[in-house]
């Protein structure tokens, strides 16, 4: 019996030896993505470039964090395309896997949710992709966040500058708006368009509006119809804009489309096919128009997965690149140093451009550029700011 | 034509299409529900299978749109059947809310089963040749000419069967008496199975129509349509064939027209409403009678 109990006594004992030896050379970071649910194109992307990252990381020794060089390991959670299970990822990576920093999720409407946690629970979360300002803003004094950063530009900036593309570059003087009203994203962005669009002097003619998983458009789009536009904007999801101009045109809406940075997936060309040729979007980095840092990414992630990487994927390394130089600045793993770190952080030559956070704010400075959809791949047409 | 009468019958057409697809599922509920008066909350997500299979004949096996339909609809009926005898007819003289329970488990299993296989939304290639005509002003396009017309086929055909087939005539009278009907020689087990069979096959050819008006299928995309396809046989009087499908017309029309005429933000808000008052009005809905023929 006694034998027995110091047996179980010193394999505890050596399993807290072997606990408190990882925690000294491993750094985890969590990651939380899309895997599954309506989005799962978004997720694969940003666990691959995260995925990549760590292990670009690693082949080079680790982290150089004061002096000893820490591998880093990721633990990467799936919310199901769920707002609830956003939050409840967040929440068991800090507290159960206890991370150092979290990148992710991707989409507004589950950043929001998972933003609350890492904000109250003090732990660094960076969204690569969710461009709604309320992500990294505090709900109740609606001053920045200060755990909560982002890798991408916000939906105001992107709103004004398709506001303005459409009225310069297309001349086109009236526009509808087809948006999905439950989503923040979506509902974000219409709303800054159509501010900035009637600013500049256009006319919104038709504001229309659907609720996530609706499949059938026609009553909105004969409306849109009757308004006759010169131009159609669909701040919506890749899985949506496919059904929304194949609606279209068989209602035989004949204006082009416009759209935003949920465009920018793969998976759009797919599902959409020939009915979005010509069509425009804003976005946040084109692949075939990329500076010395971005060539070798999209080289690397093309030869990994066999796809060149979205901008999910881009701003997903971005994201990392920030944390991984904040973690050697900050020179320990400590979240409070880490957090500090990267407010301050010099700018950041990342794949998607130039970035830098302001000293009262979350969101990095950096420029959008508008892509054009020709033959079936995503072609660069011109850089924008509003 | 004058533009707001060419506006109102493109809304009007919207509605028939949108309907049609309501009536063919909405038919699955209420047929369950007249011949066990169980509520099959399954049968949204035998909608999806349908809409799978439509993909999988359509894009691995290349059939064209009749082998297609054809493909789809066996599937999910055999799909409905075997349901019925693995996981509802254990629980025949169990609680009715075992039943439902079972029904929710099965509906998160398709589901789930479905995610594991198929996480990405999938693209139907258009099976049809897109025609669209312009009718002064009114856009028709051949896919909703065929939709309509070949859901309100199946309807009548259905109609026919269940009113002046003996095999209808045994479904009617099974959900009349389940004690008494069985002991006359009526094959209590192979009349479920076939209204299974019936009520799912439907569903897929709902399922095989809906992926091809909206070519982006996924896992989820019979929740919210079964919902809607259950309001409606709920509304047209659960249990009776005709106001399933009337139902399903009037859930269709107030849902278009509500965006149609007021803005698109209260189209949920003021269709519920305008159903729940409907409700209020007539408990039992528009041809149910409480306690009276079902199915």
């Amino acid at each position: 019996m006694r034998k027995a109990l110091s047996l179980l006594l010193f394999s505890v004992l050596v399993s807290l030896g072997v606990t408190a030896w990882g925690a000294g050379k491993t750094i985890k970071l969590g990651v939380i993505a899309e895997l599954t649910g309506d989005m799962p194109a978004v997720g694969t992307s940003c666990k691959n470039a995260a995925e990549m990252a760590v292990k670009e990381v690693n082949a080079a020794g680790g982290l150089q964090v004061g002096k000893e060089k820490m591998k880093v390991e990721l633990v990467v959670e799936d919310n199901a395309g769920k707002a609830d299970q956003s939050a409840a990822a967040a929440q068991k990576l800090i507290t159960q896997d206890a991370v150092l920093a979290i990148v992710g999720p991707n989409a507004s409407r589950y950043a929001i949710p998972a933003s609350e946690i890492a904000e109250s629970e003090k732990t660094v979360l960076i969204t690569p992709w969710s461009t709604n300002p309320k992500t990294t803003l505090d709900a109740t004094t609606n001053k920045p966040k200060k755990y909560v950063f982002r890798a991408c530009f916000i939906d105001p900036f992107q709103g004004g500058v398709l506001a303005k593309f459409a009225l310069e570059n297309l001349k086109a003087k009236k526009a509808a708006v087809l948006y999905d009203v439950a989503s923040d994203y979506n509902k974000g962005i219409a709303e800054v368009f159509k501010a900035n669009y009637e600013k500049l002097g256009g006319k919104i003619v038709a504001f229309e509006t659907y609720t996530t998983n609706d499949k059938d458009f026609s009553a909105q789009l004969t409306k849109i119809k009757d308004a006759k536009p010169d131009v159609i904007f669909l701040p919506n999801y890749y899985s949506e804009v496919p059904l929304q101009v194949q609606q279209a045109k068989r209602l035989g809406i004949t204006a082009p489309f416009i759209g935003s940075d949920s465009w920018g997936s793969n998976e759009l060309l797919t599902l959409g096919g020939a009915d979005l040729n010509g069509y425009y979007f804003s976005t946040h980095y084109a692949a075939d128009n990329a500076a010395p840092v971005a060539k070798k990414f999209i080289a690397d992630y093309e030869k990994a997965y066999g796809t060149k990487p979205d901008d999910v994927a881009a701003l997903t390394y971005d994201a990392f690149g920030l944390l991984f130089d904040s973690i050697q600045s900050a020179g320990k793993a400590d979240r409070e140093a880490v957090r500090a770190a990267l407010a301050t952080l010099p700018t950041y030559k990342g794949v998607t451009g130039d970035m830098k956070f302001q000293a009262d704010s979350r969101d990095p400075i950096k420029s959008a550029v508008i892509l054009q959809i020709k033959d079936g791949k995503f072609a660069y047409y011109t850089n924008a700011n509003p | 034509m004058s533009e707001g009468i060419v506006y109102w019958l493109q809304q009007t057409l919207n509605a028939l299409q949108l309907g049609s697809i309501y009536a063919l599922i909405a038919l699955g509920y209420t047929m369950v529900y007249g011949i066990l008066t169980m509520i099959n909350f399954a049968h949204g997500d035998v909608f999806m299978i349908g809409a799978f299979f439509c993909f999988l004949a359509a894009v691995f096996l290349g059939l064209p749109f009749a082998p297609t339909l054809l493909l789809a609809m066996v599937g999910a009926a055999l799909l409905g059947v075997t349901i019925e005898r693995l996981a509802y007819k254990p629980l025949r003289h169990a609680p009715r809310v075992s039943a439902i329970i079972t029904a929710l488990g099965v509906g998160i299993f398709l589901e789930n089963f479905t995610l594991a296989l198929a996480p990405y939304p999938k693209n139907i290639p258009p099976l049809l040749e897109h025609v669209t005509w312009n009718l002064g002003g009114v856009s028709l396009s051949s896919l909703q000419v065929i939709i309509i017309l070949l859901s309100l086929g199946l309807m009548f055909l259905l109609d026919y069967v269940v009113h002046r087939t003996p095999v209808g005539m045994a479904m009617r009278a099974i959900s009349w008496d389940k004690t008494f009907v069985p002991l006359m020689g009526v094959p209590l087990d192979l009349i479920i199975s076939v209204t299974f069979a019936i009520g799912a096959g439907l569903a897929g050819a709902a399922g095989t129509m809906y992926a091809l008006a909206y070519p982006v299928i996924d896992p989820y995309m019979g929740i919210m349509v079964g919902w809607k396809a259950f309001i409606s046989a709920v509304v047209g009087g659960i249990g009776n064939i005709r106001g399933a499908m009337i139902g399903a017309f009037i859930l269709g029309g107030v849902e278009i027209m509500v965006t149609a005429f007021f803005p698109s933000t209260y189209r949920d808000f003021v269709a519920f409403t305008l159903l729940m008052l409907l409700i209020l009005v007539r408990p039992y809905g528009i041809l149910g009678k409480p306690r009276t023929q079902k199915v």
